[in-house]
C-alpha cells in the first residue's frame, strides 16, 4: 500500500467531517435551548438542492448563502411550530424529512435528469491547494466553529441564557428571559448551520445533487450530538470519528483489491455510529426541558 | 378515542400524546390533509404546473371507478402495516421510525419461499411467517439497544434502516438473485402468492391480512390487559412503573409487534402486489413505504381504525399519482405525492390547527356583520 492511498483517506475524512460537524454544532446550540430537531436530514437534503440551484445562478458563495438561508427558513418554521405553537417536535421533524424526500426528488425531475443534477465546475467552491492535496476552505470553518461555539456556550451571557432556557424554562421566564424567542433564535441558527452543511455537500464537495445526497448524515449528526453531551468540542471529535468511518467506506471501495462486497463496506459508518452511541449513552446528561414545549402556568 | 377521555395527566401528556386527547381528531386530520394539498398546489403552481388539472387527474385516478378504487386499496395495504409499526410503538411511548428497514428484511425473507415447495395455502402462510419473524428479529436490535444501553430509538432505527438497506442490496445481488435475470431476485412461485381479489387489478387477498392485523392491534391495545399496560407505559412511564407495570417488557413487546407489522408489509408487497413478485435491484417497489407509513399513522391518529381510513387516502394519493404522472401535456411527477405527504405531517404537528377553522369562521362572521351594518348607510347615501 502506497502513501498516496493513506493521504487520500485523510483528505476524504477531512471533507466528510465538515457536514457532520457543522450540523452537530448547530443542533448542540438548539438542543441546549431545549428544542430537539430530528428534521436535520431533511434540511441537509433540501438545502443541498437549493444551494446547488443558487450556485448555478450566482456562483459558489451565493450557493452557500442560499443553502444557509434555506436551512434557516426551515429551522425558523420548525421552531415556530414547536416553540410558539407547542407542536410535537418529533412529528414536525418527521414532516420536514418526508417533505425533503419528495421536494428534492421532484425538483431533480423538474431540472431534467431524474435523480441527478451536476453543479457546473464554475459554480463549485474552489478548493485550496495544500501539501495534502485540494482541500475545501470550509474544512477550516468546521474545525474552528466548535471552538467558537464552546466559547459562546460556556463563557458568554447569551450562552448561559440558552442553557437556562433549556434546563429550566420556568425560572428563565421569571428572570425576564423570553423563552420562546430564545428557542426560536437558537434553532433558526442551528438550521442555518445545517443549511450551510447541506450546501457544502453539493456546492463544495460532491459537485452534484442526488436524491440521497444527505445519506443519513442528519441522523449521524444527531448521534454526534448524543455522543458530545452538548459539548461542541466533543462534537468536533465525534464529527471527526464519524467522518473518518464514512470515508473509510468510500476509500475501501477505491482500493484495487476487492475483498468485501461493497454493500457491507457501505454499512460501516452506520454500524460504527450505533457502536459509538451505545458506548456513551448513559454517561451524558441532557437539558431537563429538552423536547417539551414551554407553556406558562 | 376509546377509554382515554377525562384521563388526568396535564398539559405535558397532552403535548406528547395529543393524538389521544384531541377534541376533533378526525377534523384535525382532514384539515391537515387540506393544508398539505394546498401546499402541494402552491408548489405545483410555482414550478409551472396546473394544480387543478393535476388534482383532477389524481382524484379520478384514485377513486374514479371500481378499478381505480381497487388500485388505491392495493397501494394502501403495505401502508396500513408500516403505519401500525409506528402507531403501536408510539402508543408504547416510542418513536419507531424503523419500519422501512424492517419491511426490507421482511420482503427478503418472504422471497425465500421460492426455494421450496408446499401446498398452496401452506406456502402463503410460510411466506407470511418468514416475513413476520424476520421483521421482528430486525426490530430487536434497536429495542435491545434502547433497553440495555439507553440508545434513543430515533437514532438506532435509522441506522438499522441503512444497514438493512445495504444488507438487502447484497441479498438481491448475490444470494436471492435469479440466475436468468440478474437485476432482480427469484420470483415468488404461484403457490405462494396472495390470490388476486378483483381480477384485472392489483388488489390481492393481502388486504385481508392488513385489515386483520389492524383489528388484532386494536383488540390487543384496547381490550386486553397487556395492551392496557403498553398504553399506560406509553402515556406515563413513571406512573406505570409505580403501578407495577414492567415498562421494559411493554417496550420490547411494542417493538416486536411493530417489527412483525413491518415484516408483513414486506410480504404484502412481494407476495401480493403484481406484477413482479420479486425484489428488483434498488428496491423501487419497497423504497419509502416505511416512511410513508408514518404519515398514514399520524393522519390516522395512531389508531388502527383511523389508519385503515388514512391508508385509503394515501393509497389513493399513490395510485392517483401514478395516473397523474402521465396525464396531460405537462404531467406532474409522482414525487409530488410525497411533497404533499410531508406537508400534511408538518401540519399534523401543529396543535392549534383545529382552531384555525373557528377563527376563520369568527372573522368571517365579523366581516359579514361589518358589511351588513354598512349597507343601510350606503343605501341612505
Amino acid at each position: 500500500m502506497s502513501w498516496s492511498y493513506v493521504l487520500d483517506l485523510l483528505r476524504i475524512s477531512l471533507h466528510a467531517m465538515v457536514p457532520i460537524t457543522l450540523t452537530a454544532t448547530g443542533e448542540i446550540i438548539g438542543e441546549t435551548a431545549g428544542l430537539f430537531n430530528i428534521g436535520l436530514e431533511g434540511i441537509l437534503l433540501i438545502s443541498a438542492f437549493v444551494g446547488a440551484l443558487g450556485a448555478g445562478a450566482g456562483g459558489p458563495l451565493v450557493g452557500l448563502l442560499v443553502g444557509m438561508g434555506t436551512g434557516m427558513a426551515i429551522g425558523f418554521l420548525f421552531s415556530v411550530i414547536s416553540a410558539y405553537w407547542k407542536g410535537t417536535q418529533m412529528v414536525a421533524g418527521i414532516g420536514i424529512n418526508l417533505f425533503g424526500l419528495g421536494f428534492v426528488a421532484f425538483g431533480l425531475i423538474k431540472l431534467g435528469a431524474p435523480g441527478f443534477h451536476a453543479v457546473p465546475a464554475a459554480a463549485q467552491l474552489v478548493k485550496l491547494r495544500t501539501p495534502m492535496g485540494a482541500l475545501s476552505p470550509l474544512i477550516f470553518v468546521a474545525l474552528l466553529l466548535p471552538f467558537v461555539a464552546y466559547w459562546f456556550l460556556k463563557r458568554t451571557r447569551a450562552g448561559l441564557i440558552l442553557k437556562a432556557v433549556g434546563e429550566n424554562p420556568e425560572a428563565a421566564d421569571v428572570a425576564g428571559i423570553n423563552v420562546n424567542l430564545t428557542r426560536l433564535l437558537a434553532t433558526t441558527f442551528g438550521g442555518a448551520l445545517a443549511g450551510l452543511a447541506g450546501a457544502y455537500l453539493s456546492v463544495a464537495w460532491f459537485g452534484s445533487v442526488t436524491k440521497e445526497i444527505s445519506a443519513g448524515r442528519g441522523f449521524i449528526a444527531l448521534a454526534t450530538v448524543v455522543f458530545s453531551g452538548l459539548n461542541p468540542l466533543l462534537g468536533l471529535v465525534g464529527g471527526i470519528i464519524f467522518g473518518f468511518f464514512q470515508s473509510l467506506a468510500t476509500w475501501i471501495k477505491t482500493l484495487p483489491t476487492k475483498t468485501i462486497p461493497w454493500q457491507f463496506v457501505d454499512m460501516l459508518p452506520y454500524i460504527v455510529t450505533l457502536l459509538v452511541v451505545s458506548g456513551v449513552v448513559g454517561r451524558v446528561r441532557f437539558p431537563k426541558a429538552l423536547g417539551t414545549p414551554y407553556k406558562r402556568e | 378515542m376509546t377509554g382515554n377521555e377525562g384521563q388526568p395527566g396535564g398539559w405535558l401528556l397532552r403535548g406528547a400524546h395529543r393524538t389521544l386527547t384531541g377534541l376533533h381528531p378526525a377534523l384535525e386530520s382532514v384539515l391537515a390533509a387540506v393544508v398539505g394539498l394546498l401546499v402541494g398546489a402552491v408548489l405545483m403552481y410555482i414550478w409551472g404546473y396546473d394544480p387543478w388539472r393535476a388534482y383532477w387527474a389524481l382524484l379520478r385516478g384514485a377513486y374514479g371507478g371500481s378499478y381505480e378504487i381497487a388500485s388505491s386499496i392495493a397501494r394502501g395495504v403495505p401502508l396500513v402495516l408500516t403505519a401500525l409499526t409506528f402507531a403501536i410503538c408510539l402508543r408504547g411511548g416510542m418513536f419507531n421510525i424503523g419500519a422501512e428497514g424492517q419491511m426490507y428484511v421482511g420482503a427478503a425473507a418472504a422471497v425465500c419461499v421460492a426455494y421450496f415447495q408446499l401446498p398452496s395455502w401452506l406456502h402463503v402462510v410460510a411466506g407470511v411467517l418468514f416475513a413476520a419473524v424476520a421483521g421482528a428479529i430486525w426490530s430487536l436490535g434497536p429495542a435491545l439497544l434502547k433497553l440495555t444501553r439507553g440508545v434513543h430509538e430515533v437514532i438506532s432505527t435509522i441506522m438499522f434502516n441503512w444497514i438493512s438497506r445495504f444488507l438487502v442490496f447484497y441479498l438481491v445481488a448475490y444470494v436471492l438473485v435469479d440466475p436468468r435475470q440478474a437485476q432482480r431476485t427469484v420470483r415468488v412461485p404461484l403457490s405462494a402468492r396472495f390470490p388476486i381479489l378483483v381480477p384485472g387489478t392489483d388488489l390481492s387477498y393481502a388486504v385481508f391480512m392488513a385489515v386483520a392485523f389492524a383489528l388484532f392491534a386494536y383488540v390487543l391495545l384496547w381490550h386486553t390487559a397487556v395492551g392496557y399496560e403498553v398504553r399506560a407505559a406509553g402515556l406515563t412511564p413513571t406512573a406505570a412503573r409505580y403501578g407495577g407495570i414492567s415498562v421494559k417488557r411493554t417496550m420490547l413487546l411494542s417493538f416486536i409487534l411493530g417489527g412483525v407489522a413491518a415484516g408483513l408489509a414486506g410480504a404484502a408487497t412481494t407476495m401480493g402486489l403484481p406484477p413482479t413478485y420479486a425484489i428488483i435491484s434498488g428496491l423501487p417497489e419497497l423504497m419509502n413505504l416505511g416512511f410513508d407509513g408514518m404519515a398514514v399513522a399520524m393522519v390516522g391518529r395512531n389508531h388502527p381504525i383511523g389508519i385503515l381510513v388514512a391508508a385509503l387516502f394515501f393509497g389513493g394519493l399513490n395510485a392517483g399519482g401514478r395516473v397523474m404522472q402521465f396525464y396531460g401535456s405537462n404531467p406532474v411527477p409522482l414525487e409530488m405525492v410525497r411533497v404533499v405527504m410531508g406537508a400534511i405531517v408538518l401540519a399534523m404537528a401543529i396543535p392549534e390547527l383545529a382552531r384555525v377553522f373557528p377563527a376563520l369562521a369568527a372573522s368571517g362572521r365579523a366581516l359579514v356583520r361589518m358589511l351588513s351594518r354598512k349597507k343601510p348607510v350606503e343605501e341612505a347615501a
